[in-house]
């Protein structure tokens, strides 16, 4: 967790601004000066947009790498415009017969590179201007972040004091109850009232007389019995849910990295749960869509935080579990090709429905529209995967009692909603009375 | 106070001296107690260091050990594809168009796959020709999965590569090439134009090549007439749909006559549509599928039915030729020849008898009548075996006359009726290559063995008729190192095509013009539209020198001596007719436990084959049938010997309707190469099968010991219960008011009769909103075949208990076809007999009539009824469940939740339909079951949609309701409502002829809420208030008399 004093954000907005302002100088006086220099942050963008499939800055990947790609090709001798004429056409310049285009062309297996010629030759210097120096990684979102924490632990200080101040209050009761009590004797005393305690000793002991009643015996042990066989029965009703089950996987595959900080849509790898029962764990081509030109992980530039440090999630060990995807895909990295030697992953299943209950994906997904999260819980937040609800048949029935059928704009539905609710006086309809607690519905 | 008295035990204790004694007394047991067998080496014993408290420890800690690992979940691993196929997606099923062509059975069918598995084959109802599968084509998926299959090529039982065998069998080739030896191809009927035009070639570079076309059971004497008649050695066509009258001379073409696929073109016109319905006279001897179904039925043995047929023939032409017929029969004939000239060309004369001058006058006829339903022009081509060919080529081998022999779709060793003349010719064959899925008689006397796939792992194409080609393609990757043979071929005679490659050329060539070839592979078939004027693409290569002459010497038979042949033939002595099972065919799926378990639409008998005798000749033979005190059927055994060849062993069941003077026997059975011994059942009937006619004089002798028979239907009469099959006649039904032939139960309320239906004990639920399914089943149209049956087992995981629990009643079919003779004549006269009883005793006594009611007719009627859950609405077996594990849905369906099942069985107690099934025994994963369910490979047939069912749990039929709930998601899914025809049942599915039709009642223009509206519609036990989901349609035969 960061802890950042309200000093060191003062420090840095300050610092932050300076940065704006010289650049902007920068770029004003550049500006004036001639085209050659671009705009890097522009650039970025724009190389996002249209270079990232194929080329990274550092590393080779369907392409060249292009960290200062500019003075490299100027040290070949090639000019800029020999790079304006390669984004808009490169199979134009191959075809003229360049021998630096030749010779890129079949180091990297006769992939032609994708034509631009939509790119303006601003757009390219903006381009070459970021492969020459990435503009520095925006820092905000770290410090909003700060402050929440900092608030979340405010208020966690404070239940602690509220308690503790409690315990006092409590314990000053207690001793002054004991000191009235002491007071009390002492003027009885005084007083000359003697304390009989002479009775009590004679008294049958408290066991003696419960023993002695045997109704109370009874009705206890009735009671006893109840509770016991209520918690019995409610810790044998956990034997086979696996709520919280979160095995280790194969390849540590981190959902709050995809689905939380790059925003995956859960159904672009889990695509077949829209049309089938399952929701399939994706194939490792479809890993690949990104892997291909994701070889390294960098998605905390600061470096890993504290907690992540803790557990080890070092940029370095989610780099690790990447190559770990390419051993099993069988992706040579140096290459850029499939070796064909895959080795596919056994992962270890979380969600494990019994032979006889039939789910499928596709009715709740697209049918309903549920969303994944509602049963999955926040996926997003995981950095490994749970089981996040229990899969009792409890739990299915429960849902299937509150949720409303979403009829609206489905033709199937027109003619039994109109009937079922008129016979049921309501205008919109649960699973249940759709017939959804049904046993032959899910057992079959 | 104690006796003194002393007993004595044996005379010897009276000598006080005698040492017997005296041992006998120190020693209580006479002999040691074998300890050692059980404890072991006794000083080991001795000497060892756990003592009694030790072993209690160590059993106390191994049973708290084994609790406790319990505790703990297993760790399931899930395996994703490394790169998913673009069209597989997990938990979604793909559909594949094939063929299946084995040289029996022909059809069109669609592959449904599951993760690339496939896991049932289904009708290709776009198909026009063969788009029905049967019981066996049914059933032929798991085959596919036979963990006894072949999984790589062998020389001498040893696996060796197919490098290797190549090698060798080029040398081989080579070497009877150079010999001057004739090579020799013996293959199934591929009628493929791309195999046949691959033979030529291989032809041309081997030279002395001879394609020799082998069927297991032949009808050569049908091909060589229509080749004398009209130059083409292929059989007619039949379109019964078209036909008003049928009569047939023992074809059972609604079994695997001539190739089979005929019962759903002749269900069409037993349906009465406007008053009218076909009329079908059958003259046979043993009690076939088709007799069954027949308004007129004449038990007939094979030689009176030439006379017949002469007979026919001279009085459609007014003339005689004499031979003699009884008087009922005569009767009958007379009463088909006027219907047949009243019907003129939409008659028609089929005939199944193995004789040339039989199926001569048979074509004459039609060819005479013009028959609609006769179609000469655009013939079969699925049955092309050469009965001479064969024989010819047996002698070129004894005569070591042979070089080469290669096999391929053909067990002669078993199917052969002198298999001892093919195996001594082998010897003299330099190179004898098999090709087999399997091990089998053949393969183990071969050299070398192909491993051959399963049609779902091959290409390939066929031309059924002519005009109408299909193409086979594979529907999942070979599952072991198998090659086809055709591939094979091209690899011989040194081509680097692939045989797909080689399809592709054949049919760009010769089929499909300017059609799409993908189109082509798509839909699984291609008909050449009529309007073009087509060339014969040859099915079988080019006929050798030898053939060929023989080919030309080949005339038109002459009709005169034909029918004077057929006149007089001799019918003294007894005539064996040998015939195919439905479901066992030829013999070639005997390893297929679905098929084993598959009872006989007939006898409803499963796992054998036996004698059909008639009961007059069991009385006369000693012959007996009875049912034991365990509830099982037992029956004595028969010798039959044939021309001095002799089947032992044979067991009998009496056969109600077997013509007297004649027996029947099936085929398929007795194999015992290559198959799981639970699978080695009944008797081998090929060798009687001699010169290949299916008829023959024999005779028969009891022998010792009794049979015990797996039958699942003991009763065989429906005792004058007319309310369960319910049929009339079709004047009746067209003349009369449906409440006079579709009678409606009565019970009696308050003392006055009401309508059973208009009682009830339940509140009825609201049944108007959303889907209510019905199932209708039209006793017309079924004819028996038990494709749903088979079916259903595919789908729904209906696991396979082997034939001594059927015997015991524990079959686990969750659909049956009940099958009832009448006792009289006719079921209404049961009917009447019944309702006529008076008193206990004398002549109208219902104590003896009753006894007198089960017994079958002689010739009697026969009825069809599948039943299956019944889904009643008042369902009883739903009231009476302690844990409610059955319940009602809305949809009509009765739900079965295993998982909430305790095993009470007080609901199969309770169904009147008695359809609920109970798991005596985990059937899958033990290995005392073993029939494909308790390893990886079997398993691989499993529907995933549904349960796999442990012990101790009620099973029954579901409607499917995985099938209807897919639909409906997929209409929730696409936002439209479900179209007509979409609701499907594995059953309903299955069945081409029509009978049964599944859909949504409350759809007011659904078929199923027409058919529910039929005046012919009634519910089975309806006095009962069941109120079910499934409902029949009155049987109506076209018969005057009744």
């Amino acid at each position: 967790m960061k802890k950042v004093t309200y000093r060191n954000q003062f420090s840095k907005v300050l610092g932050v601004s300076l940065l704006v302002c010289l650049f902007f100088s920068a770029n004003l006086f550049s500006q004036d000066e001639t085209t050659s220099a671009g705009d890097a942050v522009k650039g970025k963008s724009l190389f996002n947009q249209n270079c990232a499939a194929c080329h990274s800055l550092a590393k080779k990947m369907t392409g060249p790498a292009l960290a200062n790609v500019e003075t490299r090709l100027a040290e070949e001798g090639l000019d800029k415009e020999w790079i304006y004429a390669w984004i808009k056409n490169s199979s134009g310049v191959i075809a003229s017969g360049d021998a630096y285009a030749n010779k890129i062309y079949n180091e990297y297996n006769k992939a032609a590179m994708t034509a631009f010629p939509t790119l303006s030759n601003a757009d390219i210097d903006d381009i070459l201007a970021y492969t020459a120096a990435p503009p520095p990684a925006p820092v905000t979102p770290a410090v909003a972040t700060a402050v929440t924490t900092g608030d979340a632990q405010a208020n966690g200080l404070s239940n602690e004091i509220i308690l503790g101040a409690l315990v006092l209050v409590f314990g000053l009761l207690v001793m002054m109850l004991f000191m009235v009590n002491k007071t009390l004797t002492r003027i009885a005393e005084a007083n000359g009232i003697a304390v009989e305690k002479e009775a009590s000793q004679k008294r049958t002991p408290i066991w003696k007389a419960f023993v002695k009643n045997q109704f109370l015996v009874l009705v206890s042990v009735i009671f006893l019995l109840l509770s016991g066989a209520y918690f019995a029965y409610g810790w044998m009703m956990q034997v086979g849910v696996d709520q919280g089950y979160a095995p280790i996987q194969p390849i540590h595959y981190s959902h709050k990295v995809h689905a939380g900080d790059n925003k995956i849509e859960c159904k672009y790898c889990h695509s077949s749960a829209r049309v089938s029962k399952h929701s399939g764990i994706p194939s490792l081509n479809v890993c690949m869509n990104c892997h291909k030109s994701i070889a390294e992980y960098s998605g905390n530039p600061e470096g890993p935080s504290a907690e992540d440090l803790a557990n080890g999630y070092t940029n370095e060990f989610y780099t690790g579990e990447i190559k770990k995807l390419y051993a099993a895909v069988g992706w040579d990295e140096e290459n850029q090709k499939y070796t064909g030697e895959s080795k596919p992953v056994e992962w270890v299943r979380i969600h494990n429905l019994p032979d006889f209950a039939y789910f499928n994906h596709s009715q709740h997904v697209s049918v309903a529209g549920i969303e994944c999260q509602t049963c999955h819980g926040p996926v997003e937040e995981m950095e490994i995967m749970q089981q996040f609800s229990p899969l009792t048949m409890g739990w299915c029935i429960n849902c299937h009692r509150e949720t409303n059928v979403k009829v609206e704009g489905n033709e199937y539905y027109d003619k039994i909603h109109a009937e079922l609710s008129k016979k049921y006086g309501v205008e919109s309809l649960t699973a249940a009375q759709m017939g959804g607690l049904e046993c032959g519905k899910c057992h079959y | 106070m104690a006796s003194n008295k002393k007993y004595w035990k044996s005379e010897a204790e009276l000598n006080p001296n005698d040492s017997i004694v005296e041992t006998l007394r120190h020693n209580e047991f006479v002999q040691d107690i074998p300890v050692d067998e059980f404890l072991g080496d006794k000083e080991n014993l001795a000497s060892s260091s756990t003592n009694r408290r030790d072993f209690l420890k160590y059993v106390g800690f191994s049973t708290a050990a084994a609790t406790l690992a319990a505790c703990e979940g297993p760790v399931v691993k899930s395996i994703p594809y490394v790169v998913q196929p673009e069209s597989i997606i997990p938990g979604v099923a793909n559909h594949y168009a094939t063929t299946i062509a084995n040289g029996f059975d022909f059809a069109s069918v669609l592959v449904r796959t599951r993760e690339g598995r496939p896991i049932s084959i289904h009708n290709n109802t776009d198909a026009k020709i063969n788009a029905s599968a049967n019981a066996r084509v049914n059933a032929s998926v798991l085959n596919l999965y036979d963990s006894t299959r072949l999984q790589g090529p062998t020389f001498n039982g040893e696996s060796i590569e197919w490098s290797g065998l190549d090698a060798a069998v080029k040398k081989g080739l080579e070497a009877a090439k150079n010999s001057g030896k004739q090579i020799a191809v013996l293959t199934q009927t591929y009628a493929s134009p791309s195999t046949a035009r691959l033979v030529n070639e291989f032809k041309e570079v081997y030279g002395n090549v001879n394609h020799v076309v082998y069927d297991a059971i032949s009808e050569d004497a049908a091909l060589n007439a229509f080749q004398a008649k009209y130059g083409e050695r292929a059989l007619a066509d039949y379109d019964f749909s078209k036909a008003e009258v049928i009569v047939s001379f023992g074809a059972d073409f609604l079994g695997d006559w001539q190739g089979g696929g005929y019962d759903s073109g002749c269900s069409k016109g037993r349906v009465p549509q406007n008053g009218k319905m076909s009329k079908h006279f059958q003259f046979e001897a043993n009690m076939s599928l088709t007799g069954a179904n027949a308004d007129k039925r004449v038990p007939l043995k094979p030689s009176q039915q030439k006379v017949a047929l002469a007979n026919l023939y001279a009085k459609l032409n007014n003339s005689s030729v004499g031979g003699e017929l009884s008087d009922a029969v005569a009767k009958a004939l007379e009463s088909a020849v006027a219907s047949i000239k009243k019907a003129g060309a939409n008659a028609v004369v089929v005939t199944g008898l193995d004789d040339e001058n039989a199926q001569a006058v048979v074509l004459a006829i039609n060819e005479f009548l013009g028959s609609k339903a006769f179609d000469a022009t655009a013939p079969k081509y699925t049955r092309q075996g050469n009965v001479k060919a064969v024989n010819a080529l047996i002698s070129e081998m004894k005569a070591g006359r042979v070089g080469a022999i290669l096999m391929d779709g053909v067990n002669p060793m078993y199917s052969l009726p002198n298999a001892a003349d093919f195996a001594e010719g082998l010897k003299n064959v330099g190179l004898s290559v098999s090709f087999s899925s399997n091990v089998n008689e053949t393969s183990v006397v071969t050299q070398y063995v192909g491993a051959a796939p399963h049609y779902l792992e091959s290409w390939g194409d066929v031309q059924m008729k002519k005009g109408n080609f299909a193409l086979i393609q594979p529907a999942i990757k070979e599952l072991f190192d198998t090659r086809q043979f055709q591939t094979s071929l091209l690899k011989w005679i040194g081509s680097d095509k692939t045989y797909y490659d080689y399809i592709k050329e054949t049919w760009t060539a010769n089929v499909l013009g300017s059609s799409d070839w993908n189109e082509a592979l798509h839909d699984g078939f291609y008909a050449v539209s009529d309007a073009v004027v087509m060339e014969s693409v040859p099915v079988v290569a080019a006929a050798s020198v030898i053939e060929t002459e023989e080919v030309v010497a080949t005339t038109e038979i002459p009709l005169a001596s034909a029918l004077r042949s057929l006149a007089s033939a001799d019918t003294s002595g007894m005539e064996l007719v040998l015939y195919s099972k439905t479901g066992m065919g030829d013999g070639q799926m005997a390893n297929n436990p679905w098929l084993q378990e598959f009872p006989d639409p007939i006898t409803r008998v499963s796992w054998d084959n036996y004698l059909t005798v008639s009961k007059a000749d069991a009385e006369k033979l000693g012959f007996v049938n009875e049912n034991v005190a365990n509830g099982g059927l037992d029956g004595s055994y028969a010798k039959v010997t044939v021309n001095g060849v002799s089947v032992s062993n044979v067991p009998v069941i009496i056969q109600p309707g077997q013509a007297v003077g004649s027996i029947g026997l099936s085929f398929g059975y007795g194999k015992k190469e290559g198959l799981k011994s639970e699978m080695q059942t009944g008797v081998n009937a090929y060798p009687l099968y001699q010169d290949f006619s299916a008829t023959q004089n024999v005779s028969i002798e009891k022998v010792a010991g009794n049979h015990e028979f797996a039958c699942v239907q003991l009763h065989k009469t429906l005792m004058g219960r007319g309310d369960i099959i319910k049929e009339t006649t079709l004047e009746i039904f067209n003349t009369k008011d449906a409440a006079e032939w579709n009678i409606q139960p009565m019970v009696s309320l308050d003392h006055q009769e009401v309508l059973a239906t208009s009682v009830d004990l339940w509140d009825s639920f609201d049944r108007s909103i959303g889907h209510h399914f019905n199932l209708s089943i039209d006793l017309n149209a079924c004819t028996g075949c038990g494709a749903c049956v088979i079916a259903c087992h595919a789908e729904n995981n209906v696991p396979v208990v082997g034939k001594e629990e059927v015997r015991k009643s524990r079959d686990m079919h969750w659909l049956r076809i009940d099958r009832y003779y009448s006792s009289e004549d006719t079921f209404e006269q049961d009917n009447i007999k019944k309702d006529e009883f008076d008193g206990l005793t004398g002549d109208k006594g219902s104590l003896s009539g009753f006894g007198e009611l089960e017994d079958p007719a002689v010739n009697p009627q026969v009825a069809f009824q599948p039943v299956m859950c019944q889904h009643c609405n008042h369902a009883p077996c739903e009231t009476v469940c302690p844990v409610a594990a059955t319940s009602h849905g809305r949809q009509g369906q009765n739900h079965m939740a295993y998982n909430r099942c305790v095993g009470t069985r007080y609901c199969a107690n309770n169904c009147p339909y008695k359809v609920r099934r109970f798991n005596w025994f985990l059937y899958n994963n033990n290995d005392e079951f073993d029939y494909h369910m308790n390893n990886d490979l079997g398993k691989m047939v499993i529907n995933p949609d549904v349960t796999v069912r442990s012990r101790g749990v009620m099973e029954k039929c579901s409607m499917c309701i995985q099938k209807t709930q897919k639909t409906i998601l997929d209409a929730k899914r696409d936002g439209r409502v479900v179209k007509d025809g979409e609701f499907q049942t594995a059953c309903s599915a299955a069945c081409s002829s029509g009978a049964m039709v599944f859909g949504d009642v409350n759809d007011g223009d659904s078929k199923i809420a027409e058919l529910k509206e039929s005046s012919r519609m009634y519910h089975l036990l309806e006095h009962v208030g069941t109120k079910p989901n499934v409902f029949y349609h009155v049987k109506v035969r076209n018969t005057e008399e009744v």
